[in-house]
């Protein structure tokens, strides 16, 4: 056990915890922060996707002890208003069915944006090919990934956009 | 063997498995609601001074979007302001009565009009009120978009200014409903922005004070019992407080999920496997063809049946499988308990509430108004949460414990442990007169019961033959016979059910015979389904207007008949009536087959007809998860047995659909110009998909397949 002081979305929080424990669970089981999801604890469904320095990150497949300095993001701090253009093209979309792989989706989606200001849906199969959802909203996060991106990069190029 | 069913039945709750309530039970009154602040004309409805309405959901959400739903069918009866209408779970607390079961697409079908009363109910004591204070007639009055309107004096009021009037008034016992058509509003659905920020609160997300986490390490056999256990060096792992025994293996319990799994990982059990530890998919295989070698039980027969088929001039046989399927949920199996001396809580993400209350009562010893189970948020359910095992362990490891429980499953635990779609096997037979018409059918099939496996006092069959016993086309001599097979597998409901594969057996062989007649699949389709009314298809009836309308629906819109494809390509056509649920799919798959014998789905022309749709948005979004759901199954899942073990443990080797896999999916609802009572959706968009698939594969490439999943191997082979 060894005590280590994480940056999360912001706020630097001290916890005490087994080196191997995941970020997952210091996060849910010592924070309280249940916005990142488990799914398999393999790194293989996404469900517990989260930002390290804007990257995203399996927190299942990453011990506490590796996080060092690194600024998590997670959920519940992509924006102080769950106003993000994800998060909002989400909504209108109504993306979420039973919604438990969305705020993975989410955030991986928000990193892909950044790498992708306007992807194509070659890029969002690649990008979006590791989150599974069981209910069937591919086709909306597909949408809603573009309706993301129009509304953040608006003057973006229109062929980079296209469908 | 099944420890499962035995326990079931040991506990007694069987006799309640067959009670589905059909309307809701309680329109009882709170003692306090009379005369309170707000209005609460019963257990289901509040609306406060302030103007909001509160609607209690009375069935469990898991993606099929209900708490929206039962929300709409109140407040469009009320004339609710909807930007003022908020959702909140009912528990199994006793003034919500019967929660029932969530499954068999049955919560609109069942709930929608019990619901608009809910809504009447307010909306007269409202009217009333206000035409009370106005001297008016009440109806000359109208409630619409949460206030109280006069036309004739000009006057208005919101509802939150006249509850505290209306809340003295005796609700109406009948009150009367609107005259609704047509179909209803797309509302977003009211949990969406707490499901995109995180606040939204899934089952894996209780915290209780004082509550340890468990994770139970379970015989890998189906039915083995430990015979001995080790738990020194669990007990030494850092944050781990217990280890003891349960009805389903060991658990190890600690102070968090990841001290619970790393005990578990220290802890050795001895194992009695029992017999099914001989069990193997190829034994099973074998089995079932086995089974067909004598007689099944005929569950329809029309003319001459079977022995119809000596009399064609052309006669067709084909053999068609299924393996078992897991239902891997995004959320694994969770529970939550806190047992006392008097009093149980449970928080469990579960679809049957109404159907386990017996067991938990035995297990605890509590009555049932000691017990109170809270339901929150399902991370997909598709029939595995129905089941109460995992709900079990909660209960079991906190009584034992003394403490609250979360048993947190593991991905492996919720792959290897589950309740699976039944393996089956198929044989069909057809016959064609010397016109080509198609006179003869023959499908006889064996597999595992549900009903059965579960020990449900239901006839063994009633859980396998829909989508074969309820063939609507109209062929003179028919007959379909099921042939009970049991096997070492925990069977359960999963999404669609039997409809997740006969339709494939029958809607495919029904494809071949059309070829080889020389036929038009779809036209043929539509002929042998002419006529006026109701065909009765066994226990069923089926409407041929209906069923003919969403096929002639995806006819026009997939340009059937004209759609010219490039080599590797084609399309195909299914369809299935859910009568179950009165809903109506056809779907058309257009398909490219890779040189590598990778199928790709390129686009779903998908026709519902589902009734009166209470939220048509939503509608065309539990037809775009049946479509993904009957994809994974038609390309890609299968569970395999070797020495009594499920083989696949994860994703990795219990490959799901990802979003490369997701076909552009076009939906058309079907309108109607009156009400048509609503049927269910969750279901209905699955088992249509798998046959349009492989038909349009047949088309594409001139292969038939017949086994799911239909994988590039299978194809390269066929």
């Amino acid at each position: 056990m060894a005590v280590y002081t994480l940056s999360i979305n912001g706020r630097s929080r001290a916890v005490e915890a087994p080196e191997d424990m995941p970020l997952l669970w210091v996060l849910r089981d010592l924070l309280g922060m249940t916005g990142t999801k488990f799914g398999c604890g393999m790194g293989v469904c996404g469900s517990c996707t989260l930002h390290l320095d804007g990257e995203p990150e399996r927190a299942c497949q990453v011990p506490v002890a590796h996080v060092g300095t690194r600024k998590v993001t997670t959920i519940e701090g992509l924006s102080e208003k769950g106003d993000h253009p994800v998060q909002k093209a989400w909504i209108q979309h109504d993306v979420a069915q039973c919604g438990y792989c969305q705020p993975g989706q989410i955030m991986q989606a928000a990193c892909l944006l950044k790498k992708h200001p306007h992807p194509t849906d070659a890029q969002i199969d690649e990008g979006m090919g590791e989150n599974l959802c069981r209910c069937g909203t591919y086709q909306r996060i597909r949408a809603a990934i573009h309706t993301a991106a129009k509304a953040s990069a608006p003057a973006g190029p229109k062929k980079a956009g296209a469908k | 063997m099944n420890t499962r069913r035995d326990f079931l039945q040991k506990t007694g709750c069987l006799a309640l498995a067959f009670h589905v309530p059909m309307e809701l039970k309680s329109f009882a009154r709170s003692p306090e609601a009379a005369g309170s602040a707000a209005l609460e004309p019963n257990a289901f409805l509040r609306i406060a001074k302030d103007g909001t309405v509160t609607v209690w959901a009375t069935r469990s959400e898991m993606g099929q979007g209900v708490r929206t739903s039962m929300a709409q069918a109140v407040a469009d009866e009320l004339g609710a302001d909807w930007s003022r209408v908020q959702v909140q779970q009912a528990s199994s607390a006793p003034r919500f009565g019967d929660l029932g079961i969530t499954g068999g697409s049955q919560t609109t079908k069942t709930t929608f009009m019990a619901f608009r009363k809910v809504g009447a109910t307010a909306r007269e004591m409202l009217v009333e009120a206000a035409a009370a204070r106005w001297k008016v007639p009440a109806k000359e009055c109208v409630a619409l978009n949460g206030q109280v309107k006069h036309e004739g004096s000009k006057r208005g009021a919101a509802f939150g200014e006249l509850v505290e009037e209306a809340a003295k008034l005796t609700p109406p016992k009948e009150p009367t409903l609107r005259n609704i058509k047509g179909m209803g509003h797309s509302r977003r659905r009211l949990d969406g922005p707490d499901l995109v920020t995180g606040k939204a609160g899934f089952g894996t997300d209780v915290r209780l004070p004082g509550m340890l986490v468990a994770s139970i390490e379970r015989c890998p056999v189906f039915g083995g019992k430990v015979k001995s256990f080790d738990a020194a060096a669990a007990l030494k792992v850092p944050g781990v407080k217990r280890v003891f025994q349960v009805t389903s293996g060991v658990a190890v319990l600690g102070e968090h999920t990841w001290a619970a799994l790393a005990g578990r990982d220290a802890l050795k059990v001895e194992w009695d496997e029992g017999p099914a530890a001989q069990a193997s998919s190829a034994g099973i295989t074998a089995q079932l063809a086995k089974r067909l070698e004598t007689p099944g039980k005929s569950v329809r027969k029309e003319g001459k049946g079977a022995a119809g088929l000596q009399g064609a001039a052309k006669r067709l046989k084909a053999a068609y499988d299924f393996p078992f399927l897991a239902h891997a949920t995004m959320e694994p199996m969770v529970a939550t308990a806190d047992v006392k001396a008097d009093r149980c809580d449970i928080y469990a993400p579960m679809q049957a509430v109404g159907l386990w209350m017996p067991m938990l009562m035995a297990a605890t010893g509590l009555k049932a108004e000691q017990i109170e189970v809270h339901i929150p948020l399902l991370g997909g359910g598709f029939g595995r949460r129905a089941m109460p095992d995992f709900l079990m362990d909660a209960v079991e490891c906190s009584k034992q414990a003394g403490v609250p429980v979360k048993v947190q499953w593991s991905r492996e635990d919720d792959m290897q442990h589950d309740f699976y779609r039944p393996a089956t096997h198929h044989e069909l037979e057809g016959g064609l007169d010397a016109k080509g018409n198609l006179a003869a059918w023959n499908h006889r099939f064996a597999g595992g019961s549900i009903a059965a496996s579960l020990g449900f006092p239901w006839p063994p069959e009633s859980t396998e033959v829909s989508g074969a016993g309820d063939l609507p086309y109209a062929i003179p001599d028919l007959e379909v016979e099921w042939a009970q097979s049991d096997v070492p597998v925990p069977l359960g409901f999963w999404r669609a059910v039997p409809a997740s594969f006969n339709p494939f057996a029958s809607e495919c062989f029904f494809d071949e015979l059309a070829h080889a007649a020389g036929k038009d699949p779809l036209a043929w389709r539509l002929e042998l389904l002419k006529g006026e009314g109701k065909r009765k298809v066994g226990q069923e009836s089926v409407d041929l207007g209906r069923l003919r309308r969403v096929l002639e629906t995806v006819r026009d819109q997939s340009g059937w008949g004209t759609a010219k494809f490039r080599k590797g390509r084609g399309h195909g056509v299914a369809a299935h009536a859910y009568l179950d649920c009165d809903t109506y799919v056809a779907q058309v798959a257009e398909v490219e087959v890779k040189a590598d014998g990778a199928i790709r789905v390129l686009r779903v022309i998908c026709a519902v007809d589902c009734g009166y749709a209470v939220n048509p948005e939503n509608v065309k979004a539990q037809m775009e998860g049946g479509i993904l759901y009957g994809l994974s199954a038609a390309l890609l899942g299968e569970i395999t047995l070797e020495k009594g073990r499920v083989v696949q443990s994860s994703f990795k080797d219990y490959p799901v659909a990802r979003m490369e896999h997701m076909p552009k999916v076009e939906v058309h609802i079907i309108p109607h110009a009156d009400f048509v009572p609503p049927g269910g959706a969750g279901e209905p968009g699955l088992p249509p998909l798998a046959p349009a698939v492989g038909n349009a594969v047949f088309h594409a490439t001139g292969k038939r397949l017949r086994s799911l999943p239909m994988t590039p191997e299978k194809v390269r082979q066929a």
